[in-house]
């Protein structure tokens, strides 16, 4: 019996200028990140500012080369210094005795940085909403926030051995 | 560079130049207690220029807040001048912006107050 060739209907999509240019570019990223070979990186950090300093310029360099441009680098390294400042300083304590495991790695899709303290962990639901009114001048309680709205995925969980555990996830292609 | 900070007088406007990056540790340390000293002397008008300001994180952004709310208890003004993209849209973000009287021009900012 002959076999008649399928027809795929391909629904026509209109798109901005600026729209088609930002996919374009991304196609193009994602061609040139096939090429790259996916790389993980984990380290345990004193709980010191100078892990923070440390863990920003480890994963903005890794997301540089990964091919995120100058806006998404801003944004990454903001993000992955308020996850291991709240480690350090509100996770451990500075505790001399306490690390902060940090990975970082990327594939062809996603970048991803995981952040896990030894501290008691916290209630997330307690957080302050920092645009509430009434929040609006508190001078803390801002971390959080920034990292949800730089990064496209953040999640937080605490840890069976103690500690909470952060992963923040940024597309290389956009959703 | 972590912060560099230089206060001049322009009339009786204190205009405080903020050069590098304001977080957590000694950027933001030494942004409040220059703010506090500025207070202590009893300085009402008081322009940060942030023009050369890098990198601001949530703990800069909260010494920005606390320095407003200090100099405004203490019945003076703070204003911010020469904000780049990244504070901007920092400020913003968090819904700062229109909280302080942000200014691009100095001369217009010092006729301000």
């Amino acid at each position: 019996m002959p076999r008649h060739p399928v027809l795929t209907l391909v629904p026509l999509v209109t798109y901005s200028d600026d729209s088609l240019c930002r996919r374009f570019r991304a196609v193009l990223r994602m061609r040139d990140n096939k090429q790259q070979l996916p790389e993980t990186v984990e380290r345990f950090l004193d709980s010191t500012l100078d892990s923070v300093d440390s863990a920003e310029e480890l994963a903005v360099g890794m997301a540089q080369r990964a091919g995120f441009g100058e806006d998404d680098l801003t944004r990454i390294g903001m993000a992955v210094r308020e996850s291991v400042v709240n480690a350090v300083v509100h996770g451990n304590r500075y505790s001399a005795h306490k690390k902060v495991r940090f990975s970082v790695g990327h594939n062809s899709h996603k970048f991803t940085v995981c952040i896990a303290d030894e501290g008691e962990g916290f209630d997330f639901e307690s957080l302050p909403d920092p645009l509430a009114p009434e929040n609006i001048m508190r001078t803390s309680g801002r971390g959080i926030f920034l990292i949800r709205s730089f990064m496209d995925e953040f999640q937080m969980r605490h840890l069976d051995r103690g500690g909470t555990e952060v992963t923040l996830v940024k597309y290389l292609v956009s959703k | 560079m972590s912060i560099k900070l230089n206060t001049r007088q322009v009339g009786d406007v204190s205009v405080v130049d903020v050069a590098g990056r304001i977080t957590l540790g000694e950027g933001s340390s030494a942004l409040r207690d220059t703010m506090r000293e500025m207070v202590g002397k009893n300085q009402k008008k008081i322009l940060l220029n942030l023009g050369d300001v890098s990198y601001i994180d949530s703990s800069g952004i909260g010494e920005l807040v606390s320095g407003f709310t200090t100099v405004t208890n203490n019945g003076g003004q703070l204003k911010l001048l020469n904000l780049n993209k990244r504070v901007k849209d920092l400020l913003q973000i968090t819904k700062l912006y229109t909280v302080f009287d942000v200014h691009e021009d100095e001369a217009a900012a010092i006729r301000s107050f």
